[in-house]
């Protein structure tokens, strides 16, 4: 059976208000329309400051400030029972919930065509703080520093006006723009280059705390395959890559290679069995999973958390990584043997898809839905999407699973609730895309796994083709986790053993032969 | 209800009239009621290509026993019995039937 051992995981979030207020998919499409006035009047009322963000309990779950554990027994709604002040670190066991200011400084760490220009006392004030954070390397600070990204207000409001550049903002008032890459090309706009770029910041970030998480040091890591939905390229390859490889270089990672998958939200789930078939073969020694986040999905729902009167909670760009190794008997691992696959002709109906990712690899694995002691599914927070009239998405996914479970005689009718609540989980994701896709649960399971308290957890991603009107298909995947078996010991025969029967073989024949 | 397909009932609207009928296979019942609106009083939202238009189209959602009755019973319970134990079926079939109720210019007889 092929296997790999789950060494580490990390998990992040970039709190980015002022920018996805203003260059979030929704907002941008609004300030370009000029039809919403009323909308982005409001707007900046919804808004959460940083110190809410860190007491917000789906937050601190994601960065594992709290474990998964303890975020299913606390009250509801989140948004007003916020956590205690000694809960709400800005350092969590898989990561940190990074402010804005740093951001925007890492931005231009990550920055290598002069792209990003901060203003010198700006970009200063974000060093010193990126100094504090235990991952930040001296060189990343350094990088802020460049004279090349530091600029005087005055030739930032120039780039803004005269040159097609995108101002950025912090406390209200500009502090720095993202230039254009090129005067007509639709790939290389100021906006497009600020989600690219955000987009690897954001996944630099999670690969420096799953170095740190897993102790590797950054030079022994060989390979990332990042699976963000970014895509980055001229109008000749509008998304062509790498990330991967960009991210490796900002975290120091000098013998690593990398390459981009992509596959919407299904992205993630394809990447760890890419990853860790790559490393079950042998082709890999290691492989860092990674992805950024993403700027236009924040506040993609806030007309109707504004409309509402709400909180507008989409302020946070996410991102994860994952190290992949082979077994060795002591980790966590992912089976190779047992992957969701949804194909072409299965159709797209929610029965067939789910059929598609659960049922069907557990029966060829002679499992049943029982023998999975948790599914992780699209994890979105619903505090987010209930407001957008999207429903409860984790629990709609569980109850397909569970009812599915009853069609297939696993479980009866009347016990779907109960398997409801002891298979399922709760989601506590941002809604971005790729981010929610199951993998948020990989760091909680291996937990879990490792304190004996589950044996088996299945991450499911399913992606929304539809949306780059090539195809209506749906799309989806998902792969096993399970507690490790020791490994048997096999009796390696060394060169040594070899020559030494043989000399032995020889006296034996030579002594016959006297 | 997105724009492009607000923008594609509008289409059909606009060129079969009120004997186009649309299907709504929303999976909550607040959402449910929106899209019918938008399909026939128009969008309530007023940002896609329905907003002030009424296409007075006649509504229904898929669960709703007129339309299942329609089904080949081999794909419905193929491809829909499980989002029937799924989701509030009844509830769904009575927030769309409000808003036919109130803006559909034809019914299914």
């Amino acid at each position: 059976m092929s296997k790999v051992g789950i060494k580490g995981y990390s998990y992040c979030l970039n709190h980015a208000p002022e920018t996805g207020s203003r260059y979030g998919g929704t907002p941008y499409e609004a300030i370009h329309s000029g039809k919403e006035q009323e909308y982005l009047d409001s707007l900046p009322k919804f808004l959460q400051s940083y110190e809410h963000a860190l007491h917000y309990a789906p937050n601190q779950t994601y960065i594992g400030g709290i474990s998964y554990e303890e975020f299913e027994s606390l009250k509801t709604p989140w948004v007003e029972n916020l956590l205690s002040d000694e809960k709400a670190k800005r350092y969590g066991k898989f990561g940190e919930l990074m402010p804005e200011d740093e951001f925007l400084g890492l931005i231009s760490a990550c920055d290598e065509f002069e792209l990003v220009w901060l203003e010198k006392a700006f970009a200063e004030g974000s060093a010193k703080k990126l100094a504090e954070d235990p991952v930040i390397t001296e060189a990343i600070v350094k990088r802020v520093l460049r004279p090349k990204n530091m600029h005087e207000i005055s030739e930032i409001e120039t780039e803004v006006k005269e040159r097609n550049g995108l101002a950025l903002y912090f406390d209200g008032k500009v502090i720095g723009c993202i230039r254009s890459g090129h005067p007509t090309d639709p790939c290389l706009t100021a906006h497009v280059l600020l989600e690219n770029l955000a987009g690897k910041a954001s996944g630099v970030l999670a690969l420096l705390h799953l170095l740190k998480n897993t102790g590797m040091n950054p030079s022994d890591l060989d390979f990332v395959i990042e699976c963000s939905e970014e895509g980055a390229g001229d109008v000749g390859q509008r998304a062509g890559g790498n990330f991967a490889k960009a991210i490796a270089e900002v975290a120091g990672c000098i013998n690593a290679s990398g390459c981009d998958v992509r596959g919407f939200c299904a992205g993630p789930v394809n990447a760890m069995i890419n990853a860790a078939a790559q490393v079950a073969s042998g082709a890999r020694k290691n492989i860092a999973v990674v992805a950024g986040g993403s700027i236009p999905k924040l506040y993609m729902n806030s007309r109707d958390h504004v409309k509402k009167g709400l909180l507008a909670l989409e302020d946070c760009v996410g991102s994860f990584a994952v190290l992949i190794v082979p077994d060795d008997g002591t980790m966590p691992v992912m089976r190779l043997d047992v992957l969701g696959k949804h194909t072409v002709g299965a159709g797209g109906a929610p029965q067939a898809v789910t059929s598609a990712l659960t049922f069907e690899p557990l029966q060829s694995a002679g499992l049943t839905f029982t023998d999975v002691d948790r599914y992780a599914p699209e994890l979105q927070n619903h505090e987010i999407t209930e407001p957008a009239g999207a429903g409860n998405v984790p629990l709609a996914n569980i109850k397909m699973i569970a009812a599915l479970a009853v069609m297939k005689k696993a479980i009866e009718k009347p016990a779907m609730m109960q398997f409801i609540k002891e298979h399922g989980t709760i989601g506590y994701a941002h809604t971005q895309g790729h981010i929610p896709a199951g993998v948020p649960f990989i760091g909680p399971a291996c937990e879990l796994i490792k304190e004996g308290k589950i044996k088996r957890a299945m991450i499911i991603g399913k992606g929304s083709l539809f949306l780059a009107r090539l195809t209506n298909l749906a799309d989806g995947a998902s792969f096993l986790i399970e507690a490790p078996e020791p490994v048997a010991e096999t009796s390696a025969v060394s060169k040594e053993d070899v020559k030494a029967l043989i000399l032995e073989a020889l006296s034996e024949v030579a002594g016959k032969l006297a | 209800m997105d724009l492009q397909n607000q923008q594609r009932v509008k289409d059909a609207g606009e060129k079969y009239g009120t004997d186009c009928v649309v299907i709504l296979g929303s999976s909550d019942a607040e959402g449910a009621e929106i899209y019918a609106e938008t399909v026939t009083a128009g969008d309530p939202t007023y940002a896609g290509p329905l907003a002030g238009v009424s296409l007075e189209l006649p509504v229904y959602h898929i669960f709703d026993p007129i339309i299942r009755a329609e089904c080949d019973p081999a794909a419905w319970e193929e491809q829909i019995s499980m989002m029937e134990m799924v989701l509030d079926p009844e509830a769904l079939t009575e927030a769309v039937k409000g808003m036919r109720e109130q803006y559909s210019k034809n019914v299914i007889e």
